[in-house]
């Protein structure tokens, strides 16, 4: 393997490959989080037993993803140092300072609250249970406030200097920490989070609908996560187009290789090209098809103002578009995909067909996994697009790297190949059969009186140890 | 009095590293000690002492981390590449281990596979970091602003010593917590894994300490020139102490005095490195003035520290109130 690449290109791929499998986890937990929270508030408020049912199903399911979440997780903080030692050393005055503050104000709070979210029903009783599993998913929130933070700053870099060691020095933490791309890939990526649990879990209710048309537990489930379709898809949609605005400001060249656009537009009038085959080899693409005059429209709200392609930027600091070329479009249908969910899911809703419309139930099932698809591309689109910088503009991937030996990387990277596969695989799949169970219904003997503490031990075996 | 933000600064990460050995020693120690359970409820029943905490004690380690990072970077970009092997194994380790606590719960086939990675991922993580202590120790070559030894600088005979000390010392830590979580047969075992252990441990830090003493002259100063070498005689004394604890305590059938002389060790063991080391951070020449980040850096997330750390410590002691006593059979958390 080491003929073949370098030790950048292996660290580069062991970051992005590690990076991605954490993420997964988080676009779900940080939505999860709070819909666990908003589910024991519904139970405390109206004392269904359902939402309490509900709330303990989402519980296991969340417990699972969450391990996976922070263990991928630590992988990331050290990566930095194994892989990417230039760049900690020159960045580390800014970066360090704000993943320092994600430890000490969300991770910690996470981890103490999460024992009582999880296990501490009994032991502190409904009120301070409550607030725990609220501590948590706000603590997932300002776990996303800064690390979000300072991946933007990576892109959007501001309020610093540097001393002889060609280090960053920080000037004005205000400026860095709300640097301009922060807001709105901040509200960008919550929204994708939300988004994500909600259509996991609206696939998860429909599932269990198209079996069991008659139960309340995945009713009220798909009922929620269509309302949540249906309203945060638009936003999600309009934060992504600010988004893209915000980026043609300080990326130009991003947005030039999602866009396909080899050539500048010096006139405007550039085209939207919706389909086509970027060669970077060539530096043109090829088999448009194109939609005229869209492009600067949507690009510079404008027909004639002028719009850079790739050339107008040297050779070697041009981002790569065939990828991203395909990632951001992906995740643009997607995005258009959910709002036609939750568009449908109105229209239902309004016809008072919400729980009997079984194409919407199927369709529904099939987004299930939409979500972690589009953040997946989203941040592809992001971070392949800022290349060739991990500092935007000042420091260069080739020169954040690691004195490392390419064997070195390389056995590292299979390790975690196989490691990450074989254990994340697994608990996918133990999560999948979590989701294949039936959240329990609310019977007749759980209402009355003679209920002990929630579950008969027979139950309760069974419940913790699915299939097989 | 002009305060000094590097100095103050190194005492908040090795507080932080040594919160993490302390906290995650005890659940990593409970892994090591797996595979001398008697049977699968057993083995649970251990695993649930810890199941509600797990998650803070290795946030410390991401708090050592990521602290090194924001506060010494240049220590940060010089010492993860020269221990890199054993970091990757560490992460590995650290990987099956964490994920362990949930997915035994989840699967009947595999359960017996998952209780083996909890302990193999417990055992490779604490021999990595045994390593990487007996590494740093012996010292990190650096070359300009960067490592500058080789792929295999860190094993040494050294490196190996410290590892296997770290593990008595981890699985004393898990003997001596499961005395005071649990009862019956199983603490009783745990009584007697400890005798053992503990001799195993006081020997072990016995040879680690005269080995240190004899790789760098540095060490050796330190250890018997004046005034420092006060230390030499009062932290084996200190010691002695807290072993005759651990001993009245293990006869006494104590169940929290064990637990907490052993911790008394591991302070007293890790003050001593602390007396090798300064005022280095990364023997032998880094020190903790060069490493550090700018000022700015230090203070602005000093302030956080100082606010929030003191939280970070009340409601992690309140968690581990609220999830106090002894753990049953029966009445798991699952
Ligand atoms: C938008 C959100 C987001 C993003 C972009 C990242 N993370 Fe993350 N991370 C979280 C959101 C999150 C979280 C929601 O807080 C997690 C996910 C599941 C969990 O357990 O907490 C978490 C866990 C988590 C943990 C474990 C915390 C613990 O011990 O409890 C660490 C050390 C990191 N992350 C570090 C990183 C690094 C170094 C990243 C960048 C390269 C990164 N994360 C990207
Ligand atoms: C969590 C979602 C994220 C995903 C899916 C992601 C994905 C990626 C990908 C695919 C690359 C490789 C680009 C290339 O080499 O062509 C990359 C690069 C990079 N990213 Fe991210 N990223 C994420 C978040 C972050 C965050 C939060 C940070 C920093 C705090 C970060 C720091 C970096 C750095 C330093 C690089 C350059 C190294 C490299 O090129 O591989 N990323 N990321
Ligand atoms: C259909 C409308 C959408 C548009 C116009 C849009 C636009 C964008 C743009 C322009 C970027 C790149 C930001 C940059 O240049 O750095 C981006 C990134 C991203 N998108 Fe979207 N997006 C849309 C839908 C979605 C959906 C539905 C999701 C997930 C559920 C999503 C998740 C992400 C993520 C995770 C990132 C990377 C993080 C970031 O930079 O914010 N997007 N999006």
């Amino acid at each position: 393997m080491t003929d073949f690449f370098t030790a950048l290109e292996l660290a580069r791929f062991q970051f992005a490959f590690t990076v991605s499998a954490h993420i997964i986890f988080p676009a779900f937990t940080i939505g999860l989080a709070s819909y666990l929270a908003v589910l024991n508030a519904c139970w405390l408020w109206t004392r269904d037993r359902a939402y309490l049912r509900l709330f303990d199903y989402w519980k296991t399911i969340f417990a699972v993803t969450f391990g996976m979440g922070v263990v991928s997780g630590i992988v990331m903080s050290y990566q930095f140092g194994t892989n990417w030692s230039v760049f900690s050393d020159k960045a580390g005055p800014v970066m360090g300072p704000l993943m320092g503050y994600e430890v000490l104000s969300a991770f910690f709070l996470e981890a103490g609250f999460l024992g009582i979210m999880l296990f501490g029903r009994e032991r502190v009783g409904e009120r301070l249970h409550m607030a725990a599993t609220a501590i948590v998913a706000v603590g997932t929130l300002f776990s996303a406030f800064w690390i979000l933070s300072a991946n933007s700053w990576m892109h959007t870099p501001q309020g610093f200097s540097y001393d002889e060691g060609g280090q960053f020095v920080p000037e004005d933490w205000w400026a860095i920490i709300f640097n301009p791309s922060f807001p709105y890939r901040l509200v960008h990526m919550v929204l994708a989070a939300y988004l994500t649990t909600a259509f996991v879990v609206g696939g998860v209710g429909a599932w269990h609908l198209l079996r069991h048309p008659d139960s309340r537990g995945a009713a009220i489930m798909f009922s929620m996560a269509m309302w949540m379709a249906l309203i945060v898809t638009p936003i999600q949609i309009v934060a992504g187009d600010m988004h893209g605005l915000n980026t043609l400001e300080h990326q130009p060249a991003k947005i030039a290789a999602m866009e396909g656009h080899y050539e500048s537009f010096p006139e405007g009038r550039a085209p939207l090209i919706l389909f086509g085959l970027p060669d970077d080899a060539a530096q043109e693409t090829r088999y448009k098809v194109e939609i005229p005059l869209l492009g600067s429209l949507i690009l510079t709200h404008a027909l004639d103002k002028p719009l850079q392609g790739l050339d107008a930027f040297p050779e070697d600091e041009r981002p790569p578009a065939t990828l991203i070329f395909w990632t951001f479009r992906i995740m643009v249908a997607l995005g258009f995909a959910m709002l036609g969910v939750g568009l449908w899911s109105a229209w239902a809703r309004l016809r008072g067909k919400l729980l009997e419309a079984r194409w919407l139930h199927r369709a529904a099932v099939l987004m299930g996994p939409s979500g972690f698809l589009a953040v997946l591309c989203g941040w592809i689109t992001t971070e392949v697009g800022r290349q060739p910088y991990t500092v935007y503009g000042l420091l260069r991937t080739d020169q954040s790297m690691a004195p490392l030996q390419a064997e070195a990387v390389a056995a590292s990277l299979v390790a975690f190949i196989l490691v990450y596969f074989f254990v994340f695989g697994s608990g996918t799949i133990y999560v999948l059969r979590l989701m294949a169970m039936r959240p329990r219904e609310v019977d007749i003997d759980d209402i009355g009186l003679t209920r002990s503490a929630g579950t008969t031990p027979g139950r309760a075996a069974t419940q913790s140890h699915p299939g097989e | 009095m002009e305060f000094d933000l590097p100095f103050i600064w190194a005492g908040l990460i090795a507080f932080a590293v040594l919160a993490y050995v302390l906290l995650d020693g005890f659940d990593l120690g409970i892994g090591l000690l797996f595979p001398f359970l008697k049977n699968r409820e057993e083995r649970h029943l251990a695993m649930n002492t810890v199941a509600p905490v797990w998650d803070g004690n290795e946030t410390w380690l991401v708090m050592g981390g990521g602290g090194l990072f924001a506060v010494f970077p240049l220590a940060y970009a010089i010492v993860m590449p020269a221990l890199y092997p054993l970091i990757i194994a560490m992460l590995l380790g650290l990987i099956f281990r964490g994920v362990a606590f949930e997915f035994t719960f989840r699967t009947r086939r595999r359960q017996g596979f998952w209780e083996f990675g909890f302990w193999g991922g417990s055992l490779i993580a604490t021999i990595a970091q045994g390593m990487a202590l007996g590494a740093l120790v012996h010292g990190i070559t650096v070359e300009g602003r960067a490592y500058g030894g080789g792929n295999w600088d860190w094993l040494t005979p050294f490196s190996v010593l410290t590892a296997v000390a770290l593990v008595a010392g981890y699985a004393l830590l898990g003997a001596t917590w499961l005395i005071l979580k649990t009862e019956g047969g199983i603490q009783e075992r745990a009584r007697q894994w400890s005798r053992p252990l503990g001799a195993a441990l006081v020997l072990l830090i016995g040879a680690v300490s005269l080995a240190t003493v004899f790789l760098h002259p540095q060490y050796m100063e330190r250890w018997f020139g004046w005034p420092t070498g006060i230390w030499s005689a009062v932290v084996p004394f200190l010691l002695a102490v807290a072993v005759w604890q651990l001993w009245l305590g293990l006869r006494n059938e104590d169940d929290l005095r064990p637990f907490l002389a052993t911790v008394g060790i591991f302070v007293l063991s890790y003050s001593g490195l602390g007396v090798s080391f300064y005022p280095n951070l990364v023997p032998p020449s880094l020190s903790i003035a060069e490493a550090a980040a700018p000022d700015v850096s230090l203070r602005f997330l000093l302030i956080g520290a100082v606010v929030l750390i003191p939280m970070i410590l009340t409601y992690t002691a309140y968690s581990y109130w609220v999830f106090r006593g002894k753990v049953r059979p029966g009445e798991g958390y699952h």
